[in-house]
């Protein structure tokens, strides 16, 4: 496992998936007038049965992107195909896909049960199968008490579960989720997460779920394609987009980094070495080809820090501590060396102490393992 | 900051003024009215104030009834008719793209800006004998004589016969359905606008159609507002009087046109009195039952 974690780090990840794609997208446009791009070229396979997260900061046009997979709309340019049949001039409503809305859109006018029934009755469902589909979907969702109520006297949750329970009952080939959980407080947040996921493997039901929540895609997706400014920056599973980001973007918007920009000064021994200001000269491992100003990048639960010089071939710099905080568990320390650069150091509170062991204003040693380091060219 | 609704003296400031002003001139004169149609009309057409319903049995009587109820019909029509233009007018206006939005709501209200009498003898002008439709209508059928005469039927279509679109029925609630559209467009535009359009989208997604989605799911949605624009244009419509008065022919006398002519010609003040208050009791219970139905709304949402 950790072998070909090595071995994926030194390579391009491509974010292949061999499934059978159920969503294709090819090189899809969406331009709103002249000059904004919402999205930009865009391509992607999303697999049969995939739990896929759509992820990046607030406006890069990830509702775009699948307001576009429902029907909602239409693409300046580019291709999409749903289960193998192109979508261009395909109605929302023939689509063989069901979506969840931010605001749930649950029908205030209509029963629970009416909401849940309304999509097959549209359709023209027989009454009877009907009413077995809505109970199953209502069960499925843990609502099977709750037929008969208004939406105006469900919480928001229960609210979500009917929104969900709607769209579920339409047997789709594929669930789009756009930020399904935004409106829900933490504690909610984190339940439904789970029930999600317990959902999508209960149903099989391709699920793709747009989300500015970058904890939320990690812990739910088996694959997440990050988004910047309308273009695709990487896809990849969480595991790797966390550990082997492509760009200095993704590194930062996933979770937290170290950054520290440098210079290619050359190759020894299949090590790239960087010279980066405040630093000694850096070597760390890497396979691809880089010249010119490059990244190097370190996570900060994998820093260490000591009173004295680790040596060895490890990453090492001196800095003292200007803040700190406490997260119950696990501590957050906050360093500069000498040139003012700052550095970010996360420590797992592991046994139960509450002595501080460290203080504002102490020198200590940072280091890391050259191979825990991140080349980044992007 | 202290709330100034709780300083009497700048609460009295504020509100004194328009107080006056209505009970000076809107509540006194219509408690004059209601005491009139009580009354008795005096040999020489003057009012005697009495305590009698003799007016309102009236009222009652079928040559007075029957007005009441065409007035009724009439203003139903016309209501069902504004509806049905005026809620895809909304929908159109409320779902067009924000920059011509403003320009459309303007189109709507644009009539407003000249007089009504100028605006309903335009309309003589357009349906009279040989108005601007009649005029139409015989260049059509001109054009088609001559289409016939070609083909060696010169004598097929016989000659032109004006309609006649003026001084009647139709000709009123034409005229109504034009002076009312406004005030059915702006209330369901005002609720269509703020609909979440996601509810619509939901309904596409489910697999229902435009005119399943515009039915099952746009319609009950903006219930409040076309309850409030079939209100309003059902109780202008039912106390017109311009629009009977100058379209309107013998068959299309309406109550508006019989107050009048208690108050003019016929010198019977208390009659007309009780004619007004009628349509007043009429739109009370309307606007009561309309106030009930959004309490009974407000219980079922809370
Ligand atoms: N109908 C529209 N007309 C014009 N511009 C639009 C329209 N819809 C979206 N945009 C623009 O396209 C870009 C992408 O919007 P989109 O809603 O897809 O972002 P998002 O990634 O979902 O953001 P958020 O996380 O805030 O929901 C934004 O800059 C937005 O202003
Ligand atoms: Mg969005």
């Amino acid at each position: 496992m950790v072998q070909t974690r090595k071995v994926k780090a030194f390579g391009p990840d491509v974010g292949t998936d061999r499934r059978k794609p159920i969503i294709e997208i090819r090189n899809v446009v969406k331009a709103f007038g002249a000059g904004v791009r919402a999205v930009d070229d865009v391509s992607l396979d999303i697999g049969e049965g995939e739990f896929f997260a759509l992820l990046g900061p607030s406006g890069c046009g990830k509702t775009t992107l699948l307001r576009m997979l429902a029907g909602f709309e239409v693409p300046t340019s580019g291709d999409i195909m749903i289960a193998g049949e192109r979508m261009e001039g395909v109605n929302p409503n023939r689509r063989p896909v069901n979506m969840v809305f931010q605001s749930y859109a649950v029908f205030p006018h209509m029963n629970v049960e009416r909401n849940v029934g309304y999509g097959l009755r549209v359709t023209g469902v027989a009454e009877a199968e009907i009413k077995t589909r809505v109970a199953e979907a209502l069960s499925l969702v843990k609502l099977g008490e709750f037929g008969k109520r208004m939406p105006n006297q469900l919480s928001g949750g229960q609210r979500q579960r009917v929104a969900l329970a709607r769209a579920l009952v339409k047997h789709p080939k594929v669930l789009l989720l756009d930020e399904p959980l935004s409106a829900l407080d933490a504690k909610l947040r984190e339940a439904m997460q789970l029930e999600l996921v317990r959902l999508q493997k209960t149903v099989g039901i391709t699920f793709v779920i747009v989300t500015h929540d970058q904890d939320e895609a990690l812990s739910m997706a088996n694959r997440i394609a990050v988004m910047e400014k309308g273009k695709v920056r990487q896809v990849a599973p969480p595991a790797d987009l966390y550990e082997f980001p492509n760009s200095r973007f993704v590194a930062d918007f996933i979770g937290k980094m170290n950054l520290f920009e440098g210079r290619v000064s050359g190759v020894q021994n299949g090590n790239l070495q960087i010279d980066i200001k405040g630093l000694d000269r850096v070597a760390v491992p890497f396979t691809g080809s880089a010249s010119g100003n490059i990244a190097i990048a370190i996570r900060p639960e994998k820093v260490k820090l000591g009173q004295t010089d680790p040596g060895g071939d490890n990453v090492r710099l001196r800095g003292r501590v200007t803040e700190l905080a406490y997260y119950g568990n696990e501590s957050h320390v906050y360093l500069e060396n000498q040139t003012g650069m700052p550095i970010s150091v996360n420590l797992k509170n592991a046994t139960r102490t509450t002595l501080p062991s460290i203080s504002i204003g102490d020198e200590l040693w940072m280091s890391w393992a050259p191979t825990d380091t991140l080349v980044l060219t992007e | 900051m202290e709330d100034w609704r709780k300083n009497k003296l700048v609460f009295w400031i504020l509100y004194l003024p328009p107080t006056a002003w209505l009970v000076l001139f809107f509540t006194i004169p219509l408690a004059i009215v209601w005491v009139y149609s009580f009354g008795e009309r005096g040999p020489l057409g003057q009012t005697e104030i009495a305590i009698s319903f003799a007016n309102y049995i009236r009222s009652m009587e079928w040559t007075n009834l029957y007005i009441i109820l065409k007035s009724i019909w009439i203003a139903t029509v016309t209501t069902a008719i504004c509806l049905l233009i005026g809620f895809p007018l909304a929908m159109g206006i409320a779902f067009a793209s924000a920059r011509y939005r403003n320009v459309l709501l303007l189109l709507v209200i644009l009539p407003f800006w000249t007089n009504l009498l100028v605006r309903t003898y335009a309309w003589i002008a357009i349906l009279r004998t040989n108005g601007h439709v009649n005029w139409f209508l015989e260049w059509v059928h001109g054009l088609l004589a001559g289409v016939f005469g070609l083909l060696g039927m010169p004598d097929v279509l016989g000659t032109f016969e004006p309609l006649q679109l003026l001084y009647n029925q139709k000709a009123v609630i034409i005229g109504l359905v034009y002076v009312n559209l406004p005030f059915v467009v702006l209330p369901l535009y005002a609720t269509l606008e703020k609909l979440d359009k996601s509810f619509l989208e939901a309904s596409l997604d489910l697999g229902a159609g435009q005119w399943r989605t515009l039915f099952s799911v746009t319609a009950p949605l903006a219930w409040p507002g076309i309850v409030t624009a079939a209100m309003l244009c059902f109780i202008l419509s039912l106390g017109t009087y311009l629009t009977p008065d100058l379209l309107g022919g013998p068959d299309s006398v309406m109550i508006g046109n019989l107050i009048a002519q208690q108050f003019g010609p016929s010198r019977d003040w208390p009659f007309g009195s009780a004619l007004s208050f009628l349509l007043m009791y009429v739109t009370f219970i309307l606007l009561w039952i309309r106030a009930f139905a959004a309490r009974g709304e407000k219980g079922k949402l809370h």
